[in-house]
């Protein structure tokens, strides 16, 4: 038992050094110092994950049952990697442009989000998975049981180790796995301990390979010459095995859940997969380069019957090497763990984003913001599917009960995640792919696959009737698991892999071809496949109603409090937006849900997203929506600017009346003094002539008689002046009536003229006339129409100070209207007395103050009772008025 | 070679340059496209290579095992110094400011 304890006492150091490795990586990269962890070094080293404790003991294992057919594992992902530019350069791209945490979520943002393709690959994923991860297992068991006594085995040992291995597992990565949520916070402590394991596992193959090479034979030539000797002495590889297998491992490489966790969710920038190119293929040589020297040493030091799986053990301790027998067991050791914890956390992610997560989302529809805390669920979630895939794994050991051959269940595993290969590819490379294509031809290839390889490899009448391998289901023999179509290959393993993927990959292109994508797939197509132009973000959110303190409430949940707040104020900060709160412009609720799919995955993020915006998946009616939003948007803006222009408008007349209120207000003021004024005169005569006739003695009669005339006279300038006012008055109110009687328009302006000029006859003014256009028949006021005229005959007269002052007095009539123009050649109205010469009580000038200034306002008040309306002429060389009444009582006259 | 075509640096048209630079620019582009080109080949290569044991089961000699693996880790080692050196090559011709 001291072997068995000094064992498990490495054991427990060696993964001591692997937590504090981790520790100390994490602790590392939380104080900012990540620099270094990124290093093309540490990420070609995290590739060698891909060797587990498969490839460590069964290399050997297949080399000595098969020959050289063990390479092609190492062929085909050396291939994939020369081939870096082709494939991965895109691929790792997409997956830092869109975020992806997992192979589902690759495949599920593809095809547009879609939930239903993530959980297909994710069970893909798992039921692949959970034989490579009890192999796993197995392995350690298998290690440890060549060190200790038969009756370790006896006493159940074994599943006992496997059980204690598994939950040390479950424990590290938990603790390393979960730490953090944000995708862009890579598993620095995970990635630096399978770095440091990836040293170990090499050190050890190369060490036992030293050992035998330059140990146990005499160099090169001399071991070159014992494996010509040896049973593996000649080339004997099938043709068909050497061709399939190296194509099944390349596929594999790329769509192995754990394999994409390093390759595209750990990267960080394109220089870690420049030097990955190139040293991966390096390392997978030096990983190989002794495996056909060990099996054959093994094959003639061993005792025959030994299991060629534990060679790498069996012969160091066979030669009484047992700290390289230390080594090998902790390289195996190493394999096997750095394996099953990124397999695990790579499971778990896919598992919590597209199982739980969407479970649990759509138990409580419509409460993303204001649920629990679901950060922690998603913790939670991530650490029950850690534990819940290495339970898996091992009820899967201990209910296979150890089989021996382990390169065989490993490419079992192989075949079966390789059926996510022509969706993968399809997805990046072509346009035209679509959801449907990719869910028929995963189903199929994953149905196949179950049949013809995964429920067979149990044995026949295990799962599957004994029958239908003999005769077929329902003794149709086209259906035999093993002889698809009669067709058998002559090798299982050929057999499943020709028809699954090319099945799969047949239904795959005839799907997308016949199906039709949906809008959110085309932007999400497009964005794959054209990834070479990097920047170019996933579909917009165009219909943001989302408020931004729900988002921010459930983005702390998600990223923790800090995080979401940093993110928020950054964005608030570019958008320069006031206080910490974004806009929840659609730009930013992308990135929102990008950052969030960092955490819980791209179709999971979209759904939380979409609760709180308010819009599920886009469809052709949400793009519909969104482009008649647009259009109202547009016509509503269109009349907010028709709007305002009106406001401006109407502003500018509120303008323009106020300042006419105020010139208004000036006028009755000076109005007011004027009228009190031509009041007071005739009166202050009045009342002195008739003080004088009271008063003095003595006076002649022709004194009495020119006194009392004069106040005669002014007693009538006082009742004409009144009414002035009475008639405005009159007019305003709309008391007057109207006297209609026919008469002529020549007639009317002959007594117009005569009475204006009558009283100051020779004061002249000169008036031109066209009789011709005069004779014209008119049925109105006849008297009040002469008014007017008068009124503006008088004023012509009164303020034209030209030399020769002249009127012309123009009839025209014009459509409906018989225009009368009266125009004098003075110096006419100024601008800004034009628009209140028509207001009461208005003068142009007091140097002439002959009347009240009402006459004008009069004179309006008539036209308008008329019919018609009278206007001054701004653009004519001296003051020019238009009086302009209807044609139609003209013409009645006629 | 679609994805080549992709990473080239555009030349700015419309900005006058000296002729000289110009011919620099357009030689470094040329030759960068080239090693691109040979990168892209460098798989199709190793794929040929390590398939042509396939070859083998026809002889009538059977090939010994010592050959076989020389050739096949020699294909290995030369596939992974050839892309280690046109990775190289590539990062030195890497156009400023394209972000590649």
């Amino acid at each position: 038992m001291s072997t068995l304890n000094l064992l498990a006492a490495i054991s427990l150091a060696y993964v001591a050094l692997l937590f504090s490795v981790a520790f100390f990586a994490e602790r590392a990269a939380m104080r900012g110092r990540a620099r270094w962890f990124r290093a093309p070094l540490v990420y070609t080293l995290s590739l060698s994950i891909y060797c587990t404790a498969w490839t460590f003991y069964g290399a050997v294992g297949s080399a000595a049952r098969n020959g050289f057919e063990y390479l092609t594992i190492y062929l085909g992902p050396s291939l994939v990697m020369l081939g870096w530019w082709w494939i991965l350069r895109k691929l790792v791209r997409i997956g830092r442009n869109q975020r992806i945490t997992s192979i589902a979520d690759l495949i599920s943002s593809r095809y547009g989000k879609s939930n239903l393709l993530g959980i297909g690959v994710t069970i893909l994923a798992v039921v692949g998975s959970t034989p490579y991860i009890a192999l796993q297992l197995q392995s350690v068991t298998l290690s440890v049981e060549v060190f200790a006594p038969a009756q370790f085995v006896d006493e159940g040992g074994p599943r006992f180790t496997a059980f204690w291995v598994a939950a040390g597992l479950a424990v590290f990565t938990v603790i390393f796995g979960t730490r953090n949520l944000d995708a862009n916070e890579r598993h620095h402590g995970v990635v630096m301990a399978i770095a440091v394991e990836a040293v170990v596992k090499l050190t050890a193959l190369i060490a036992l390979g030293i050992f035998v090479v330059w140990g146990l034979s005499d160099g090169v030539s001399a071991t070159l010459a014992r494996i010509d000797a040896s049973p593996l002495g000649t080339w004997s590889v099938d043709n068909g095995r050497w061709a399939g297998v190296m194509l099944l491992s390349a596929a594999a490489f790329l769509c192995l859940p754990r394999m994409f966790q390093v390759l595209v969710v750990e990267n960080d920038n394109d220089a870690q997969l420049r030097m990955a190119a190139w040293a991966f293929p390096l390392y997978l040589m030096g990983m190989s380069l002794f495996v056909v020297p060990i099996a054959v040493t093994g094959l003639e030091l061993l005792p025959p019957g030994s299991n060629p799986d534990l060679f790498v053990l069996t012969l160091p301790l066979s030669q009484g090497k047992e700290g390289l027998a230390m080594l090998s067991f902790l390289g195996g050791f190493s394999s096997a763990t750095s394996m099953v914890i990124v397999a695990a956390i790579a499971l778990s992610t896919m598992v919590s984003n597209h199982i739980v997560m969407p479970v649990w989302l759509r138990l409580r529809v419509g409460s993303a913001s204001v649920s629990g805390d679901v950060r922690h669920v998603v913790l939670l979630s991530r650490r029950i599917s850690i534990a819940g895939v290495l339970l898996l794994g091992y009820l899967y050991y201990s209910l296979s009960g150890g089989r021996t051959e382990l390169a065989a269940i490993g490419l079992v595993s192989f075949t079966g995640v390789a059926q996510v290969l022509p969706a993968l590819l399809g997805g990046i490379f072509w346009r035209g792919a679509t959801r449907v294509g990719a869910l028929a031809g995963l189903t199929a290839g994953f149905v196949i696959w179950l049949y013809t390889l995964y429920l067979p490899s149990f044995g026949p009448g295990t799962v599957l009737p004994d029958a239908w391998f003999i005769t077929g289901p329902l003794n149709i023999a086209a259906l035999r698991p093993e002889a698809l179509f009669g067709v058998g290959f002559g090798d299982k393993l050929l057999h499943a892999v020709f028809w699954s993927l090319l099945l799969n990959t047949l239904i795959f292109v005839a799907g997308s071809l016949m199906s039709e994508a949906s809008p959110l797939e085309r932007l999400q197509g497009a964005h794959f496949v054209s990834a070479q132009q990097a920047g170019s973000g996933p579909r917009s959110w165009l219909q943001s109603t989302a408020e931004s303190e729900d988002l921010m409430v459930m983005t702390q949940r998600i990223l923790g409090a800090q995080e979401a707040q940093a993110l928020f104020l950054r964005e608030a900060r570019a958008q320069g937006v006031e206080g910490d709160l974004p806009a929840s412009t659609p730009e930013f609720l992308q990135r929102l849900e990008r950052e969030l799919g960092g955490s819980v995955g791209a179709a999971t993020a979209h759904a939380m997203v979409s609760q709180i915006v308010g819009g599920a998946m886009v469809s052709v009616e949400d793009l519909m929506a969104v482009a008649d939003e647009t259009a109202q948007m547009m016509e509503y803006s269109a009349r907010l600017e028709a709007q305002s222009q009106e406001l401006t408008r109407t502003a500018g007349e509120l303008r323009r009346a106020n300042e006419k209120l105020t010139r208004l207000s000036v006028q009755k003021d000076a109005f007011l003094s004027q009228i009190s004024h031509e009041l007071r005169t005739p009166m202050s005569s009045i009342r002195a002539f008739s003080e004088i006739l009271r008063d003095a003695q003595g006076l002649t009669r022709s004194e009495q008689n020119r006194y009392a005339s004069i106040i005669h006279d002014e007693a009538l300038r006082l009742t004409r002046l009144l009414d002035d006012l009475l008639d405005l008055s009159v007019l305003e109110n709309g008391q007057v009536s109207l006297n209609v009687t026919e008469g002529r328009l020549e007639d009317v302006l002959d007594r117009a003229v005569s009475a204006a000029l009558a009283d100051e006859a020779g004061s002249g003014i000169r008036v031109l006339r066209r009789r011709v256009n005069e004779q014209v028949a008119l049925l109105t006021d006849v008297e009040r129409l002469a008014q007017v005229f008068i009124n503006l005959i008088a004023n012509a007269r009164k303020y034209c100070d030209a030399d020769d002052p002249v009127l012309r007095i123009v009839v025209t009539e014009a459509r409906s209207d018989l225009l009368v123009d009266f125009i004098d050649n003075g110096s006419g109205v100024a601008p800004e007395a034009q628009d209140v010469i028509f207001e009461k009580f208005a003068r142009v000038s007091d140097q002439k103050a002959g009347g009240a200034g009402l006459g004008l306002a009069i004179s309006r008040q008539i036209v308008a009772r008329l019919g018609g309306e009278i206007s001054y002429l701004p653009d004519c060389d001296g003051a020019a008025f238009r009086v302009s009444l209807p044609l139609r009582q003209v013409l009645a006259a006629q | 070679m679609s994805g080549a075509g992709g990473d080239l640096p555009k030349r700015r048209a419309g900005k006058p340059s000296a002729g000289a630079t110009q011919v620099h620019v357009e030689r470094q582009t040329v030759r960068r496209r080239r090693l691109i080109d040979a990168t892209c080949a460098l798989p199709l290569l190793g794929w040929i290579l390590w398939w042509l044991p396939l070859l083998w089961n026809g002889i009538a000699e059977p090939v010994p095992s010592s050959q076989a693996l020389i050739y096949i880790f020699g294909v290995w080692i030369a596939l992974a110094i050839g892309a280690g050196r046109l990775v190289h090559l590539l990062n030195r011709s890497r156009p400023v400011g394209s972000g590649a």
